[in-house]
């Protein structure tokens, strides 16, 4: 800030008197209830403001002048102006004067009218459009579900999931965004789903793959196993001589999609008995798979 | 929010009396009833303004009626104007695109 005496224009010999005189000059000229439209004079006023409240108290005067204190120490926040409530009052408040204009012809109904539309303008103002996250489990995304959404203001939001959903997708639920102005309709709500991963499912479009475990026999001999899906368990026919790598596809047991659902599309992995086991042990010792059993000879350089 | 009496005192820094000619000058018009007035945050700000001009600018009582008067009547103006300005702003940008249509057609 620059130094007071400046500001206000006045000597650093000057008399109580002389300031006082000075900051009543500057004061007419730029207070910023005589000049509203000016951001100027309130920077300025503000200026002058504060080296008024330096050198206009005798303690801080010869507080400043011997260097205790500078001149940013009186600094304080921004007044609010009566000029910016006046800019904010609503038509009919007890100070409105229309003196200054009533005479221009047919001024009054015009500027009733341009009022009257800017009233109802504003009154029916759309409500804004509220964004939301919501994470659901894998299998709600799939069977569809009932969600309560808790907003940040308290609220809540229930939300109806459709079967199928993709994460990502984003579900626009009108008229439960942010609410409009008296006669405005409100907003919207727009949730994003996001959808947490399962335990053994994974979803390919509206597939869904799951790597079924199966043990040795049951590969290369054939049987019926218990597969899960995301409506329940099914009995599965894995056909004799299956393998690692194989992939069979229940119908229909994927995600909804218009039409129909995607597929379940189990793919086997061969476990071996874990730990030690003697007479599988005792059988491969004496096993001869024969010339044509060897799984690398796809990598023989 | 409604401001008590006593609260509107010590807010703008004013004592019963003053606040009493005040009133009777009608330069502040709270609310409520005159037993209990309901003071805004817009009448402390229009107190300071008196205060500023009774005590920082040495105007007299005479004329702080008349400054306040015409301070009102400044911010009916400008309410006016600020009213007819996004209508003006639509016309003057209406007839800005239909100067550039003309110019865009060329000669036929």
């Amino acid at each position: 800030m620059r130094d007071p005496y400046e500001i206000l224009g006045v000597a650093r010999s000057a008399s109580s008197d002389d300031i006082r005189k000075a900051y009543r000059n500057l004061a007419k000229k730029l207070h910023p209830d005589l000049n509203p439209g000016s951001r100027k004079s309130e920077e300025l006023f503000k200026e002058v403001s504060l080296a008024n409240d330096i050198l206009s108290d005798a303690a801080k005067r010869k507080k400043f002048d011997s260097g205790e204190i500078d001149a940013m120490g009186a600094e304080r926040p921004r007044q609010r102006y009566y000029k910016d409530y006046a800019a904010e009052a609503a038509a009919g408040h007890a100070y409105e004067n229309a003196s200054g204009y009533a005479d221009f012809a047919g001024a009054e109904d015009m500027f009733a009218e341009l009022f009257r539309q800017q009233a109802q303008a504003s009154a029916q103002a759309r409500g804004a459009d509220m964004q939301y996250r919501l994470t659901i489990e894998f299998l709600e995304a799939i069977t569809g579900a009932s969600k309560r959404l808790t907003l940040p203001d308290g609220g809540t939001l229930d939300v109806t999931i459709p079967a199928g959903i993709q994460e990502g997708q984003v579900m626009r639920l009108r008229g439960k965004g942010g609410a409009g102005a008296s006669q405005g309709e409100a907003g919207d709500a727009l949730v994003a789903i996001s959808i947490n991963p399962h335990r053994f499912f994974t979803r390919v479009g509206d597939d869904i793959h799951l790597e079924l475990p199966v043990t040795l026999a049951e590969a290369f001999r054939g049987a019926r196993v218990k597969v899960p899906t995301p409506t329940g368990s099914v009995m599965l026919a894995v056909p004799k001589g299956s393998n690692t790598g194989t992939v069979l596809r229940l119908k229909a047991k994927g995600a909804p999609r218009r039409g129909g659902h995607g597929d379940e599309l189990v793919k086997l992995k061969v476990m071996l008995p874990s730990g030690p086991n003697p007479e599988l042990d005792a059988f491969l010792s004496n096993w001869q798979p024969g010339t044509g059993y060897d799984p690398r000879k796809d990598m023989q350089p | 929010m409604i401001i008590r009496k006593l609260d509107f005192l010590y807010r703008a820094q004013l004592d019963q009396q003053t606040l009493e000619v005040w009133l009777q000058e009608a330069w502040l018009i709270p609310g409520g009833t005159a037993a209990e007035p309901a003071f805004s945050e817009a009448d402390v700000a229009r107190a300071n303004l008196i205060r500023d001009l009774k005590h920082g600018m040495g105007v007299n009582d005479e004329g702080i009626g008349i400054i306040l008067n015409l301070v009102d009547q400044m911010h009916g103006l400008r309410k006016v104007v600020a009213g007819m300005l996004p209508a003006l702003r639509e016309r003057s940008m209406s007839s800005g695109l239909a100067s550039s249509t003309d110019a865009d057609q060329g000669p036929e």
